[in-house]
Order: structure tokens, then C-alpha cells, then sequence
């Protein structure tokens, strides 16, 4: 048979606990990340943490990518260069950005460090990904509303290395504002003060759509909506693989930490039951079992269609 | 009112008024009632599907009428493309060329990039669905040759002017209109819920849906256990934000530093164009005029509100948007007009205008006339047609009647009645 290359199976930590069960259940990599600068991180991580995160994962030749892929104001450039440079003296393996911003300060205070390029919705064609590199991104993080043909079509074009999430949820609206506190606030004055944040578990439910559960919640970068189901691409990765897919995401994100470890297991044999052409029967099912109920599993837009 | 503390030293510089127009006729309006640039659509690369784009044939004829305006033309092509989008891209940018437009909007890098190769003398502008929010990148965009930045909704006047005051480059802001409500480019929202791309001209506004917030354990075995974190008699939760207006801030939106004063709407009617244009027009020239002693005109908005029927919001600039921003329900039923006469001529000796039917109108009905030069209230007296003939209502579209005006009209001035 042909020669597969094994791809990075990367999955995301909440916590450092998190990460070091992740580190001895399969990962190849860890994302992790601050709130301030990282969009959506599954967990709060302070340098501090990601030292002692680059700590573990090092030792175990796991690699540690750091999240620094929020749309940036004018304050927030203000210590931006100081912690690019302190996560290059940490020495994270990646950071992952989506403002030119970030790209520019880190040429200029961290020009060794590798630059993973992600705007999530935006990443959607190989001409745009020549761009990034060209400007020195040596890894594009593919939009997840790409069909599998056209992250394939993708891979075939470029020369630098292109990640694809393959299991867990995918934000689907990001606003500046506060649009839950200020719901809450319109229909209640007195629910001025109401948690907003993910740990409150909320969601919202679309009047013609009564099945379907949109996680919701605000934080420091206003407010996130998230898909109503959880990708899982764990019967179809043969594809990604023989495509040459560099890496392979499981987005943890509000779901707990046995879970996430359980599904990292998973794909870690899926994957390599692949590479050593073995069968590997039943992981869906796996998958099923562990997967809390109100949130159902699909295949994303990898087998769907978009109209415009 | 003011948040701008440091006031530039250097002389106000005017900045130009850009409006949308969905089709020849709007782009004409928007250009007659004071635009000094329009942006359209072509037929590709943009992002309204469904709005009245432009053929190469229409985008030449507007240009040239543009042009001996001293109007400029821009072309919306800011899509985030898929691969298969990016095919015929160079066909389309040489004929933009040919076209003689003044600028492409561009949004996705793809295109950037493949325009300077095509069409290296072609300005670019980048579109507000890049989501630029600070100096450093509109500086990383000007190195890469980008005359000039759309800025994102999220900014605030404080924020423009410190760009302004880190990058020498065109900065292009709102001014007026409705808004995303997400960071442009950054909601799939119809992706998920209508199949449709949002990013590639297909977005279904579901943003604007109702919904219900319910709080529940997203992790925990029992699915049904959600709580409603709303009474039965309270609104919807929908994500819609009051539509942006200015009117009343254009001293603070000149002295911030914006080149370009971008209204939104290249969906609306050539009557809220001409409407809104012409309001935003007489502000700035009051303003640039004579700065010191300009003084705002209610008449201005009260204008604005005569083509606009929603609630009005200042958005981002001057603080974060929270409650009193967004549209719960649907407001009290404001004065709204139709647009019912067209002026084609008006013969001074006779004081008697011929008109080309817009929307219908009858004898005793009051319709107010307004345009660049005109404003006044008229009361129906008389109504014929080309033959002579009396009438006692204007009911066939674009039928050409005559009527008696008490003031002088213009060719191009518009006529409306309130509904």
C-alpha cells in the first residue's frame, strides 16, 4: 500500500490536569490559550500554565500551540509584544493567530516562532492560504464550513500545512456586544447582574426550530454562538489521511475532561488503525455512548452542500 | 456630546460622502443628490445576491455618468471565496478595468493579491468584512498596498482617530444603516440554519430570527432539563441592532479623522437613497462651511426618519452598544412616506410640473416635493394627463401627469405623500 503520513492528532486542554491526561491519551499536540488573546480557549491558561503546560507536553514530545487568534483593538496591542515573547522563551511549539497584528509583532519579537494562520470562517480558499504563507504562516487552519472535497482540493494546492477539525462543536457568530446581558436586561432590570459565561451552560432555541440546542454564552470578547451539534468524523478520517491532512483537531471545548480524554483515545485509534491498515470497528459507537445527550453528533459541512 | 478630546491641528479636511446603489437608476440618484461616490455590485464576487447588481454594460454607463459628476464608482468583491469561486476571477478584474471603476472592495486576500498582479493600477479598498479593528493592521494592509480601509462596526471614534494618528492611509467608516450584528465575516449563522453562506452573498439574516434563551446542562444526562430564563409574555430573544444614524455626530466623525462617510443600503429604494444622501450632504457642507459656528438642523433628521422607519442607534462610537441598542419589538408605528412622483419638468410660465408616477396619489391629498434645492409641502389641486385630460388620481406607474406646484421644482427633484 501507499505510504500514508501519519497526521498530528491535536486536541485542546481546559486545564493543565487536562492537558497531561491528553498528553498520555493520544495527543500529538495541545491548543491552549488566555482568554485575553485567544478566542474561545476551552480553558483560561496564564503564561504561567502554559510554561509548565510546554513543561509536560515537551517531555512527553507532544507539542504545545498557543492561541493568540482574537480580533484585536488598539489597547490590546499594548503587551502584545511582551507575550509573544514570553511564550517564545517558553518555548511553545506554535502560535496560532488570525489578525495581521499578530503576525507583524510576531516577525518582528519572535521571528523563529512558527505561525499557524486561523480566522475560522474566513479560511476558505488555497489562493488565500499562498497569501498567509507567503507572509509566514507555515500552517492554515481550514474554515469548518469547507466540504471534505474542497479541504482535500485544498491540500492538493498548497505547500504548507493544513489543519481540519475533526470532532467537537465550531462557533458559528461572534459579536462585539453583550447581546445575552442585554436581553436579560430588557426583559428584567433585576438580571443585570446574571452569569453569562460558559461554565452557566446557556442556550438558545430558534422559534421554528424547537430541536435544536445553540450553546450560547459572553465573555471578555462578546458574544458566542456555537453549533447545536458536535462534528465527529471518526469513521471518515481513511480520507483526511490518504489526502495528507497535516492535522487533525478535537475541539473540547464545554465538554468535560474524561470526555475529551475518552474521544482523544478514540481517534488516536482510529488513526492508528489506519496507518497500520488494521480494522478498526465500532469507535462511532464508542463516540455514542460517552456523548452527553443533548448534544448529537454529525459530519459538519464536510458532506453538505451551500447555496449562495 | 463630543468624545474627541484632542482636536486636529491640521485643517478639517472634507471627506467624501459614499452611497450605496443597487442598480442604475439609485446610482444616478445617489449622485444627483449629493454622493460624492457610490459602491455597487457586479455580477460576481460580491456579497448581496439578491440585490440589483450590475451588469459590465450598466457598470460602464454609471461610471461615465459618475464620472462627468466627478463621482467615483466602487465595486463590492468582497466574498471570502472557495476555490471554486476563484476561477474567474481574472476575466472579471480586467473587466472592471475596462470598465474604468474607481476602486474594487475587497475583503478575502485571494483577491487582494490577484488584483495587484491582474490589475496593478486598480486601487483597492479593503471591506469591513476583513473585521480591521486596530492600527497595526490597517498599517500591515497599507504596506500591502491597500489605498484603503472599510473599518470594522466595532471600532470607536477614539479608536479611528488613533488610527488616523498611527497610519497615513483612507479610512472609510459607517455613517448610516443597518448593521451586522456579528464581526462581518465572522457568523455562519445561515450556513447552519439555511444552507446558505453567508460570507459568499447568501446570508438569510438569521440573526434577526426569534429565539428563546434557556439555560441547561449542556453536559448532563438529562436532556430536557432546560430552564427558561424568560416569561411567557416577554419578548423574543433576536440578535438585530437599531440601525446606525449619525446625522447629528458629523462634526465628530469629520474631526476623528474619516476620509470616506459610507451609508448602507444598496438593497433600499432610490427614494431612501436620494433621502438619506441628501440629508447627510447638507450636514457635512453646513459643517465644512463654517465649523465654528455650525449648528445641528432637526430638519436633517427629521428628514432621515421621512425614508427610515426604524429605531436609530449610535452603535459602537462613543461606547459599547447594550440594551437600549437592539430591536426587541417591533417599535411604535412611525410617519413613513412613499415615494409616489418623479419630476421631469416644470415650465416656469405655467407653474405646472410634469411628473412620472411613482406610487399612487389623488386630488386633496398633500405630498410633500423635495431635492438638492427644494423642500416644500403642496396640496394636490389638479391632476392631468399628457392629453389634457383631468384625473382625479395618478394610478398607473410611471404614467406622466401634470400638476399645478406652488414653487418652482427641478427635474430630479422627487415627490412623496405620507402613508
Amino acid at each position: 500500500m501507499d505510504n500514508k503520513k501519519k497526521p498530528e492528532l491535536l486536541v485542546t486542554a481546559k486545564n493543565l490536569d487536562e492537558l497531561l491526561q491528553l498528553v498520555h491519551s493520544g495527543a500529538d499536540a495541545i491548543n491552549i490559550g488566555g482568554e485575553k488573546y485567544g478566542l474561545r480557549v476551552a480553558g483560561d491558561f496564564s503564561l504561567e500554565m502554559i510554561q509548565k503546560g510546554v513543561e509536560i507536553a515537551h517531555e512527553n514530545q507532544v507539542k504545545i500551540y498557543v492561541s493568540i487568534n482574537a480580533i484585536l483593538h488598539n489597547d490590546d496591542l499594548e503587551g502584545l509584544e511582551e507575550y509573544v515573547r514570553q511564550l517564545a522563551a517558553a518555548q511553545v511549539d506554535a502560535i496560532v493567530f488570525g489578525d495581521p497584528a499578530v503576525l507583524v509583532t510576531a516577525k518582528a519579537v519572535a521571528p523563529q516562532l512558527p505561525l499557524h494562520w486561523n480566522t475560522e470562517t474566513t479560511s476558505t480558499n488555497f489562493e488565500t492560504i499562498e497569501y498567509w504563507a507567503r507572509k509566514g504562516a507555515s500552517r492554515a487552519i481550514l474554515a469548518r464550513e469547507l466540504s471534505l472535497e474542497e479541504v482535500i482540493d485544498i491540500k492538493q494546492r498548497v505547500d504548507v500545512e493544513v489543519q481540519a477539525q475533526v470532532h467537537g462543536m465550531t462557533c458559528i457568530f461572534h459579536s462585539k456586544r453583550e447581546l445575552v446581558s442585554s436581553y436579560l436586561l430588557h426583559i428584567d432590570e433585576e438580571k443585570k447582574e446574571q452569569d453569562t459565561s460558559k461554565e452557566k451552560n446557556l442556550f438558545l432555541r430558534e422559534h421554528k426550530r424547537p430541536d435544536e440546542k445553540y450553546p450560547v454564552f459572553e465573555d471578555r470578547h462578546g458574544t458566542h454562538v456555537m453549533s447545536v451539534h458536535d462534528i465527529c468524523m471518526i469513521d471518515h478520517l481513511g480520507a483526511f489521511i490518504e489526502a495528507g491532512i497535516d492535522s487533525l483537531k478535537i475541539e473540547g471545548m464545554l465538554h468535560d475532561t474524561e470526555y475529551v480524554v475518552q474521544v482523544t483515545k478514540l481517534y488516536r485509534k482510529a488513526i492508528d488503525a489506519i496507518l497500520n491498515e488494521e480494522a478498526s470497528d465500532g469507535l462511532f459507537a464508542q463516540v455514542e455512548k460517552i456523548q452527553p445527550k443533548n448534544r448529537s453528533l454529525d459530519t459538519g459541512f464536510y458532506y453538505k452542500e451551500l447555496f449562495y | 456630546m463630543s468624545i474627541i478630546t484632542t482636536r486636529p491641528h491640521v485643517a478639517i479636511k472634507k471627506p467624501e460622502l459614499l452611497a450605496p446603489a443597487g442598480n442604475l437608476e439609485k446610482l444616478e440618484f445617489a449622485i444627483r443628490y449629493g454622493a460624492d461616490a457610490v459602491y455597487i455590485g457586479g455580477q460576481q464576487f460580491g456579497l448581496r445576491a439578491k440585490a440589483g447588481n450590475f451588469s459590465f454594460e450598466d457598470m460602464k454607463k454609471g461610471v461615465d455618468f459618475a464620472h462627468k459628476h466627478q463621482a467615483k464608482v466602487f465595486v463590492a468583491a468582497n466574498i471570502f471565496a472557495h476555490n471554486e469561486d476563484l476561477k474567474g476571477l481574472e476575466a472579471y478584474l480586467k473587466a472592471l478595468e475596462k470598465a474604468e471603476v474607481d476602486a474594487m472592495i475587497v475583503a478575502d486576500p485571494a483577491i487582494v493579491y490577484r488584483a495587484k498582479q491582474v490589475v496593478p493600477e486598480m486601487e483597492i479598498h479593503l471591506s469591513t468584512q476583513a473585521s480591521t479593528t486596530n492600527w497595526q493592521t490597517v498599517k500591515f494592509w497599507k504596506d500591502e498596498g491597500i489605498s484603503r480601509v472599510v473599518l470594522a462596526r466595532e471600532v470607536s471614534l477614539k479608536e479611528i482617530q488613533e488610527i488616523k494618528h498611527h497610519v497615513e492611509i483612507e479610512l472609510e467608516a459607517f455613517i448610516h444603516g443597518a448593521m451586522c450584528i456579528s464581526y462581518s465575516g465572522r457568523c455562519v449563522l445561515s450556513n447552519h440554519m439555511a444552507h446558505r453562506d453567508a460570507n459568499r452573498g447568501g446570508c438569510a439574516q438569521s440573526c434577526r430570527w426569534r429565539y428563546d434563551l434557556f439555560e441547561d446542562g449542556i453536559n448532563e444526562d438529562e436532556a430536557n432539563g432546560a430552564i427558561p430564563l424568560f416569561q411567557e409574555n416577554d419578548d423574543a430573544f433576536t440578535m438585530g441592532s437599531k440601525d446606525l444614524c449619525m446625522i447629528d455626530s458629523v462634526p465628530d466623525m469629520i474631526e476623528a479623522g474619516i476620509d470616506s462617510l459610507k451609508i448602507e443600503g444598496r438593497m433600499k429604494s432610490v427614494h431612501y437613497v436620494a433621502t438619506v444622501v441628501n440629508a447627510y450632504r447638507h450636514a457635512i457642507d453646513s459643517y465644512i462651511a463654517d465649523p465654528k459656528s455650525y449648528s445641528f438642523d432637526n430638519a436633517w433628521m427629521d428628514e432621515i426618519k421621512k425614508a427610515s422607519h426604524r429605531p436609530l442607534t449610535k452603535a459602537f462610537y462613543y461606547h459599547k452598544p447594550n440594551n437600549e441598542d437592539q430591536i426587541y419589538t417591533e417599535g411604535p408605528k412611525v410617519r413613513s412616506f412613499d415615494f409616489v412622483g418623479l419630476v421631469l419638468e416644470y415650465d416656469q410660465e405655467t407653474k405646472i410640473a410634469t411628473i412620472q408616477q411613482r406610487n399612487n396619489f389623488m386630488v386633496g391629498q398633500e405630498v410633500e416635493f423635495f431635492g438638492p434645492d427644494t423642500a416644500f409641502v403642496q396640496s394636490i389641486e389638479h391632476i392631468e394627463d399628457e392629453d389634457g385630460k383631468a384625473l382625479d388620481a395618478a394610478r398607473h406607474p410611471l404614467q406622466i401627469i401634470k400638476i399645478p406646484v406652488d414653487a418652482p421644482v427641478y427635474p430630479n427633484d422627487m415627490m412623496r405623500k405620507e402613508n
